[in-house]
């Protein structure tokens, strides 16, 4: 098992959220794991992303080669293009239709769409819309996660423990709304398969 | 023993908190601020009652830090790879003076300045003072050299620089904890006059810190964290530091290394093991994130020797930080990289966050300069260094810290008028206060703005030294009461902020204005924390 993940985002988005909860669930199952983040200056509104690596043998670099990739999980969809000389061809994007649009002349979104549609493999979700349906916007990452769950080689019970262990210290609801949005996202991407 | 998920600098954070360590020094800067805000909220560290606040500037940190080792403690300083250029004096003597507990300096170097002015490699600072180097390759190293740090530094009597760079103080990874080790007992040196660097016994101290460098080296063969690892084909030797070593198996994750490679992670490197690899291969790779230090020794001036690659002759970029495929491609290895990045993409550098008080403070600002015309406008390191960019494009410097306030004087000294200096409260106890005593010195007519969120922002909001203090430290420094000027840097302040920016840079003398409002990010983390401390009661 060896999967190379990049999170993307914008800074304050939560995709440290989405890597705490896949990197708690890796370790449940015995993984070895690599997760590069980024800290500082990016963090004010900049582009974000995270180098996730799970893998059965042991993982080399913090970083993961360009060209490598096989999954790019991202809450915004501009964001998800800039990884893409990281994707491996047969790669997947897992992205939210989104926008978060804190800069003038931020592209078409459906220019954005298009590219993200000529690859062989995307999901793309309205996960804010999803997310209000589930009680919050702010759990909008959490749907994105549940889109990635088939994906990650990963139990599907490892990442709900993952997400109790993560919110427990905000309470039963927070994690009840977590849940039901990483279900929407998981459901969605059951039923367009 | 316990298995942890820790990014680089809490691995080293955990590692000094099990080897004893009594206090922790530091000034937060990226990459290395994780390490003190670990300490901080350790709960282990917070039974055992170890010392960690932040320090107004890396000197004062390391040379606290010095201190407790002199009383026989075991110390640890953090500082990013600019900050060592501040604390630079303190450091270089240290290694005079020498140890007495086991004292540490992280040095965190930013290859690529994701979030710095410059990509300096501390390395030379540590060959500079004649201070051994331990550089981890992934964050179980990072654990266990800080542990060993700690006893080689109080063997051999000496500061021990740990250096890592932003790859590995970001990056979490599984690391093993060891059995707690108890705190020294207060030890004086049993020379009292080991500190005390008088010309006399300085000159004896020097000496004794050249003669020490054997043993060091000694130390870095026998540790077991330099390595040579041989191989069949011979016609090249790599040489990897630190990370690097990572980005090279990275390539090799599914077939056997072909060449011998030397793995170095302490420092003074052992001559003999760089004369064996030399040797035994016909040419070298050198791979260094950071400078080409490692490169530039063995190559030496004239290059008379075999053919040494890295980035003196191309096959690695200048500079930057490594990856897997600028290793991949030094040496000759395949590459597939994915599509480019579509046309319409668009970049989206940091910004100043929505309802920012620096938004406020410089938007009054640009409007008051309007009047006298761009490129006035000095500033210094923090959020609002932001400010340069689009759209606000108010500011016109930012090179070290505190250096807004002694720019503006210089540039009055020219005839530049007005002079004005934009300074973050902590960058201005930083090292700004001294700058503002040169300016009431000189009565230099320039107009300083502390913006004053209340913390240190740009970091993750840490406690500001400068905190509750800012006036009566310009008070005391000399600044007028009545060029003293504190304002609200809100929207509907914005006509009456103008008035008061225009007046204090019509006068000729020093005058400081401070912008005050806390910062959007801790004042909502605070809101966030009184919401969930009611969901709690109710």
């Amino acid at each position: 098992m060896k999967k190379n993940i990049i999170l993307a985002g914008v800074g304050g988005q939560g995709i440290l959220s989405i890597a705490a909860c896949i990197g708690l669930a890796a370790i449940e199952e015995g993984l070895f794991l690599k997760q590069a983040e980024v800290h500082g200056m990016s963090q004010r509104g900049g582009a974000v992303q995270s180098h996730l690596r799970l893998s059965s043998n042991e993982i080399a670099s913090d970083l993961i080669p360009e060209g490598k990739v096989d999954i790019i999980i991202s809450v915004e969809p501009m964001e998800s293009l800039r990884y893409l000389p990281m994707l491996k061809p047969e790669g997947m994007i897992i992205t939210s239709i989104n926008p978060f649009i804190n800069f003038h002349n931020y592209p078409d979104l459906e220019d954005i769409l298009h590219e993200i549609w000529k690859l062989p493999h995307y999901f793309t979700l309205d996960a804010d819309s999803m997310a209000k349906d589930c009680g919050s916007i702010k759990a909008a990452n959490m749907v994105i996660l549940g889109a990635a769950v088939p994906f990650l080689g990963l139990k599907p019970e490892s990442i709900e423990n993952a997400i109790r262990t993560l919110f427990k210290n905000k309470g039963e609801e927070m994690i009840e709304l977590n849940l039901k949005a990483k279900n929407a996202g998981l459901k969605y991407v059951t039923e367009h398969k | 023993m316990q298995q942890l998920l820790l990014l680089g600098d809490e691995a080293i954070a955990q590692g000094a908190i099990d080897a004893g360590l009594s206090g922790v020094y530091g000034y937060p800067g990226t990459p290395s601020t994780e390490i003190m805000e670990y300490i901080q909220a350790s709960n282990d560290a917070k039974s055992m009652k170890i010392r960690s606040l932040w320090s107004a500037n890396e000197k004062t940190a390391m040379e606290s830090a010095l201190g407790m080792s002199y009383a026989g403690k075991r110390a640890l300083v953090s500082m990013k790879h600019v900050g060592l250029n501040v604390a630079a004096d303190a450091f270089i003597n240290s290694a005079i003076t020498g140890a007495n507990g086991g004292l540490i300096v992280v040095a965190a170097d930013d290859p690529s300045m994701h979030s710095s002015q410059n990509e300096q490699d501390s390395r030379f600072y540590a060959k500079f003072a004649f201070i051994p180097i331990l550089e981890p390759t992934n964050q179980q190293e990072a654990y266990d050299m800080t542990r060993y740090g700690f006893d080689l530094s109080e063997k051999m009597r000496i500061p021990v620089m740990l250096r890592i760079t932003t790859r590995l103080a970001h990056s979490r990874s599984g690391v093993t904890r060891r059995e707690i080790k108890p705190q020294n007992e207060i030890c004086l040196p049993s020379n009292l006059r080991q500190f005390v660097l008088l010309p006399a016994i300085a000159r004896v101290q020097y000496r004794e810190l050249l003669a020490k460098q054997n043993d060091l080296e000694t130390a870095a063969k026998e540790s077991g964290f330099n390595a040579f690892i041989p191989a069949t084909d011979n016609k090249l030797g790599i040489i990897s530091c630190g990370l690097a070593f990572n980005y090279l198996m990275e390539n090799f994750s599914e077939s056997p290394l072909p060449y011998p490679l030397l793995k170095i992670g302490q420092y003074p490197i052992p001559i003999d093991m760089v004369k064996e690899i030399y040797e035994a291969c016909d040419s070298i790779l050198v791979l260094e994130d950071g400078y080409p230090i490692i490169e530039e020794l063995l190559k030496g001036m004239l290059n008379n020797g075999k053919t040494i690659h890295g980035r003196l002759d191309g096959t690695i970029p200048r500079d930057g930080e490594l990856t897997p495929n600028i290793v991949a491609q030094a040496l000759g290895i395949e590459i597939h990289v994915g599509q480019p990045v579509p046309a319409i993409l668009k970049n989206r550098p940091p910004r100043l966050c929505d309802g920012c008080s620096h938004n406020d403070a410089f938007l009054a600002l640009n409007e008051v300069m309007l009047t006298y015309g761009k490129g006035r406008v000095f500033s210094d390191i923090g959020c609002y260094t932001l400010s340069a960019l689009e759209p606000l494009e108010s500011i016109n410097s930012c090179v070290d810290m505190g250096a807004s306030i002694t720019m503006a004087i210089g540039a009055a000294d020219a005839g530049l008028v007005p002079a004005v200096a934009a300074i973050g409260d902590s960058t201005f106890t930083h090292s700004g206060m001294t700058g503002l005593l040169d300016a009431v010195n000189n009565n230099s007519p320039i107009t300083i703005l502390i913006l004053d969120n209340s913390t240190t922002g740009m970091t993750g909001g840490q406690t500001s030294s400068a905190h509750g203090k800012v006036e009566d430290i310009c008070r005391g420094i000399g600044v007028p009461e009545e060029h003293l000027r504190v304002i609200n840097p809100l929207r509907k302040y914005h006509n009456e902020n103008i008035r008061i920016i225009q007046e204090e840079l019509a006068y000729k003398g020093v005058s400081v204005i401070i912008p005050r409002r806390e910062c959007i990010q801790t004042l909502n983390r605070k809101m966030r924390q009184k919401v969930d401390i009611k969901g709690l009661k109710s």
